[in-house]
């Protein structure tokens, strides 16, 4: 019964990285931009719920998640179209440059705001309600509702990407940029909108994890690395890969965690992605075909 | 020595006969100055140079790797850690002299930069980055649970520092700079061989167009490889001279992601792809760590900002500005077609960025 505890509950925490993680693939599949300030991007909308709940006089901060999600939403395209921008096409260098000043930037300055310390958001009691299965076994009700918004949000992009005009532009953009705007696609606003999605996605991830644990600004980095290991392990390119990938890796971390002890959770992640990097470099559900 | 369609061969040169005597002249006071500075006694700027010269080293090799190869690395810090422990591994346990262990680093460094090569190269561009970052979190979080090396907390070198005490202060941090000086020199020397070098002509048109470079029949996978191994064994010197400077090793600051930042603030900053880049970047993060470190979060800002700013609006850097500007150039690595008659005198020194002399 341990053993399924394990991986239910690494399947559960493979769902939050792989919320974290399409917002990555979105950004890169339709800019080819590796964002390195993604994992900063996730633990800035648990600080902006933090402010709502602390200013509007304590409500809860279960409320703030749609809230929280209009304002990185908002953020997002003005960050692209202000900053990123201007790196999108002028090859990987400039971009990864560009996106790690930018990470150093948001994480000292949530330091400085903020202090380094851990904070937390008080949700009352659901943070602790959970389903019991059996005695030795029970599924939290907040890690089941991110594998839920998980899958509700991956089956939403994957829709608003096929069936929309928006979502068409998106994937013209990725093949094509001059080809795309040749056609009278803005890309410009294009990609502003592709970082505002990806950051709306995320932030549901980052409010819900700042409910349910504590946070700090210095988790971006884990975030980044865990998203990244989840994109490649799913395989470049697709959504679902995606999700599959953070299933993997939350499994692998907590089952390295059981075996080993809890400070070999993220070493043993590690070593599960370097080889499925080794021996299955295209990842499980890849796509695309990089070269 | 190329040929034209019709058959006529022109001399290529590279750098020029001008620049090679001021090189000559201004690296040999330079150095002069640099050697005797420790024998009028062990101040704080011993000290401060000692860092100095291992940002420096750093830094060249990150410049290798980004501004030649073409390859993003967040992750040098992972053989800068390696060479600290490598120091405490061959002092501490196998008890050879500190100061040798240096080159145990090096050679440490460029044993692990093979095997992690095969992998992150299976990687592109940013997301490269962050796989050569993943390596280097693997190798914070293994020391981190080894309890022979004080895990988290790290471990003094205590070899290196029963040897300070026995040399005493003057003797033993004069010994430590002149590795750290010889260290710098030699990951300098080695950039400017090498790229002068037919794999240097390589690296560059590797920098220009990976793919162009590779239908000419540059053989990108082992060029990249070559310049990864070379930049782990520089690093991992910069990182057991760290740690012989400090007397200590910890996995924390040892593998920590602000050595990458340290890195790319310098280069961009400087100039990325060239040798001087580096150095005037040193000079300035070194001149704004002085005076602006004690902000601490501020500090980090200021250095992102400026590195990104920097990134966009002014590719070239520091150095880049110099070179529009004057075409001066301490280290001539750009190749030049001589053409007209071989007895002709050298042109002038022409930069990359358009100097004067290359128009007819």
């Amino acid at each position: 019964m341990d053993w399924v505890n394990t991986i239910v509950s690494g399947i559960l925490l493979g769902g939050l990285y792989s919320l974290f993680a399409v917002g990555l693939s979105l950004v890169f599949g339709t800019m080819r931009l590796v964002n390195l300030a993604h994992g900063d991007l996730t633990v800035l909308p648990a600080y902006v719920a933090l402010l709502m709940v602390g200013s509007a006089g304590r409500f809860n901060p279960l409320y703030a998640i749609p809230l929280t999600m209009v304002v990185m939403f908002g953020f997002g395209y003005l960050l692209q179209r202000g900053l990123l921008n201007r790196v999108v096409l002028k090859g990987d260098i400039i971009g990864v440059i560009v996106t790690f000043g930018l990470s150093m930037v948001i994480m000292n300055a949530l330091q400085q705001g903020f202090t380094a310390n851990s904070q937390g958001l008080d949700a009352g009691k659901i943070e602790n309600l959970s389903i019991t299965v059996t005695d030795q076994f029970a599924i939290g009700w907040l890690p089941l509702l991110i594998f839920l918004l998980a899958i509700v949000v991956i089956t939403a992009l994957q829709l608003y990407m096929g069936h929309t005009k928006m979502g068409r532009a998106f994937r013209a953009v990725s093949d094509d940029t001059d080809a795309a705007r040749l056609m009278g696609i803005n890309t410009k606003h294009v990609w502003a909108v592709a970082m505002a999605v990806a950051l709306l996605v995320v932030s549901i991830g980052g409010v819900i994890m700042g409910i349910r644990t504590t946070f700090s600004p210095l988790l971006g980095t884990d975030r980044l690395i865990f998203a990244f290991e989840a994109v490649i392990i799913g395989g470049m390119g697709s959504l679902w890969g995606t999700f599959v990938g953070g299933i993997v890796l939350g499994v692998a971390q907590l089952i390295g965690a059981k075996v080993f002890g809890s400070p070999f959770q993220h070493l043993v992640g590690h070593l599960v992605f370097i080889a499925i990097l080794a021996f299955r470099p295209q990842g499980f559900l890849a796509k695309t075909v990089t070269k | 020595m190329v040929t034209s369609a019709d058959g006529q061969e022109y001399p290529v040169q590279v750098g020029g006969r001008t620049t090679k005597s001021i090189v000559m002249g201004v690296g040999a006071v330079a150095l002069i100055v640099l050697f005797l500075f420790p024998l009028f006694g062990v101040t704080d700027w011993t000290r401060r140079l000692v860092e100095f010269f291992c940002y420096l080293a750093a830094a060249q090799m990150w410049n290798l790797l980004l501004g030649y190869a073409g390859l993003m690395s967040a992750g040098q810090q992972a053989y800068i850690g390696l060479g600290a422990y490598t120091v405490w591994f061959f002092a501490d346990i196998v008890h050879i002299n500190p100061l040798l262990c240096v080159l145990f680093a090096a050679i440490t460094g460029a044993i692990i930069a093979f095997p992690a090569a095969a992998l992150v190269f299976r990687l592109r561009g940013g997301y490269l980055a962050i796989g050569t970052w993943v390596i280097a979190e693997i190798f914070r979080l293994i020391f981190s649970s080894i309890s022979q090396t004080g895990g988290g907390a790290g471990t003094t070198i205590g070899a290196a520092a029963q040897m300070a005490q026995t040399k005493g202060v003057d003797g033993w941090y004069s010994q430590v700079y002149w590795l750290a000086l010889a260290v710098a020199v030699l990951t300098i020397a080695v950039c400017y061989l090498l790229l002068r070098s037919r794999t240097g002509l390589a690296l560059k048109a590797i920098r220009d167009d990976d793919l162009s470079a590779e239908s000419s029949g540059v053989n990108l996978w082992r060029t990249k490889l070559y310049t990864y191994i070379i930049a782990g064994a520089g690093c991992a010197m910069a990182g057991a001279l760290i740690a012989l400077y400090s007397l200590q090793v910890r996995p924390g600051s040892a593998f920590s992601i602000n050595w990458t930042a340290y890195l790319i603030f310098i280069t961009v900053i400087g100039g990325i792809g060239t040798i001087e880049g580096p150095f005037i970047g040193t000079v300035i993060f070194y001149a704004l760590r002085e005076t602006t470190s004690k902000y601490g979060t501020w500090y980090f800002i200021v250095l992102g900002l400026l590195a990104a700013v920097i990134a966009i609006w002014s590719r070239g850097g520091i150095y880049g500005w110099i070179l529009k500007k004057t075409g001066f150039t301490l280290f001539p690595l750009q190749r030049r077609v001589g053409f007209g008659r071989s007895e002709k005198p050298p042109s002038p020194p022409a930069s990359e960025g358009g100097g004067g002399a290359a128009t007819v």
